[in-house]
């Protein structure tokens, strides 16, 4: 559609990108609260290293997905306000390219930092060193899910007051299925067929999303 | 770009619905190359609408809408992002609309120049006036090399000196074939410019 020597989701990404950074709105907070949710388990559970070590791969999964929740009512509401959503249709730009370099995005600047601090909230919880390759493998393969997800519920929910509590929970329920077989990636027991459904989920949810997003965006632009 | 071109900009009993209220019904319009059309009508009664729906972000609930390839829309909303200085956020625009990255640059120094905001160039859209924003927002529209400029309210924040700039701003789009359809409270620089009064007693007016 576009005409220009810029266009696609890569323009998008880009352009994105530029903005997290000069906004300083990437995933540093997202990081801190990770680390905050991960460590208020000891003290909920008690400082028992077996019981620690078992449900480590659990902990840090759950910490990941509420980290994740924090940034998305800011993914469209901008946006969605400045008029750049318009601006964006005009140039051109289909909003599911638009709804796909969002979720691009978000997982770059959340997600995949939140993946490589693993390793320190895993070592924290004292979890085997065993599972710390599979919890990776798991995190990596699902968080795009997450991103997916979270992206259609911040869609839905733009030009909504107060949207991010709304946001949490549209996405908590829906990204069930990815926790469940995520964590499974970690299970030694489990892990083989856990990455296959885990890998259904997420092709699953990349392959909805960006047309759910899109819905969700043209409704909020009427 | 050329005037002999068949490409117009052209409505025909256009509806607008939005949040299920009927904003207007039956509006037709014809922009020919090289013409302007004010559209006038008291607030509320849907002239950012029939923009919005020429722009084609908004859907029209019945009638059919031709329109050039490719359009510049100028809305109420100036589509700055405060953190990125006016090139920044300009040279984004820019690159989405022309066929190279030499020509975007080059259209954008004409059309910053134009509107008087060449020494904004690094400055941060968060420290610009209102009206500073506005001429920002007014050299995308420059700079889109689009045949279809809509201007919502284009002037508002603008002082008297920067109004007058886009006098020969507007002769020159016009003298190229190129189309501007606006809406305004204030009197544009705009010379026989034709006018499609929205409202009751005007509704399917035709200019």
């Amino acid at each position: 559609m576009t005409a220009g020597v810029d266009g696609g989701i890569g323009t998008l990404v880009r352009r994105e990108l530029q903005l997290v950074w000069a906004e300083r709105s990437g995933g540093a907070i997202a990081l801190i609260f990770f680390v905050i949710v991960a460590s208020l388990f000891p003290f909920a559970v008690g400082p028992e290293p077996q019981v620690l070590a078992r449900i480590a791969a659990g902990i840090v999964w759950v910490s990941a997905l509420l980290a994740c929740l924090l940034s998305l009512e800011r993914l469209f509401q901008p946006d969605a306000e400045d008029g750049t959503l318009e601006q964006l249709v005009v140039s051109g730009q289909s909003l599911e390219a638009v709804a796909i370099a969002k979720m691009i995005t978000h997982w770059l600047t959340t997600a995949l930092p939140l993946v490589l601090l693993t390793p320190v909230t895993a070592a924290m919880l004292g979890a085997p060193f065993e599972v710390w390759g599979t919890l990776l493998l798991g995190l990596l393969l699902g968080t795009p899910a997450l991103s997916s997800i979270g992206a259609v519920a911040a869609a839905l929910t733009v030009g909504v007051r107060r949207g991010g509590v709304l946001i949490s929970l549209l996405v908590l329920p829906l990204a069930v299925p990815t926790l469940i077989f995520g964590v499974g990636v970690a299970d030694p027991l489990a892990g083989g067929s856990a990455l296959k459904w885990l890998g259904v989920t997420t092709l699953l949810a990349l392959a909805v999303g960006p047309f759910a997003a899109a819905a969700g965006l043209r409704v909020a632009m009427e | 770009m050329v005037a002999s071109d068949p490409i117009l900009l052209r409505a025909e009993d256009v509806a607008c619905r939005r949040g299920g209220r009927t904003v207007f019904t039956g509006v037709s319009l014809t922009v020919r190359p090289g013409a302007a059309l004010l559209v006038t009508g008291p607030n509320g009664v849907g002239k950012s609408s029939l923009l919005k729906l020429l722009a084609g972000t908004l859907r029209a609930e019945a009638g059919t809408i031709q329109r050039p390839e490719r359009v510049a829309y100028l809305g109420h909303d100036n589509a700055l992002k405060p953190m990125l200085t006016v090139s920044e956020n300009l040279l984004f625009w820019a690159g989405l609309a022309a066929p190279s990255r030499a020509e975007a640059e080059e259209r954008l120094r004409a059309a910053v120049r134009a509107v008087g905001i060449l020494p904004l160039w690094d400055v941060p859209a968060r420290l610009l006036s209102s009206g500073q924003k506005r001429r920002t927002a007014l050299a995308r529209v420059l700079a889109s090399g689009a045949q279809l400029w809509l201007l919502d309210e284009p002037t508002v924040g603008l002082d008297v000196a920067s109004v007058e700039r886009l006098g020969p701003v507007f002769a020159e789009h016009r003298a190229q074939g190129g189309m501007i359809v606006a809406t305004s409270h204030t009197p544009l620089p705009l010379e026989t410019v034709e006018t499609l009064m929205l409202g009751a007693a005007a509704q399917g007016a035709r200019p």
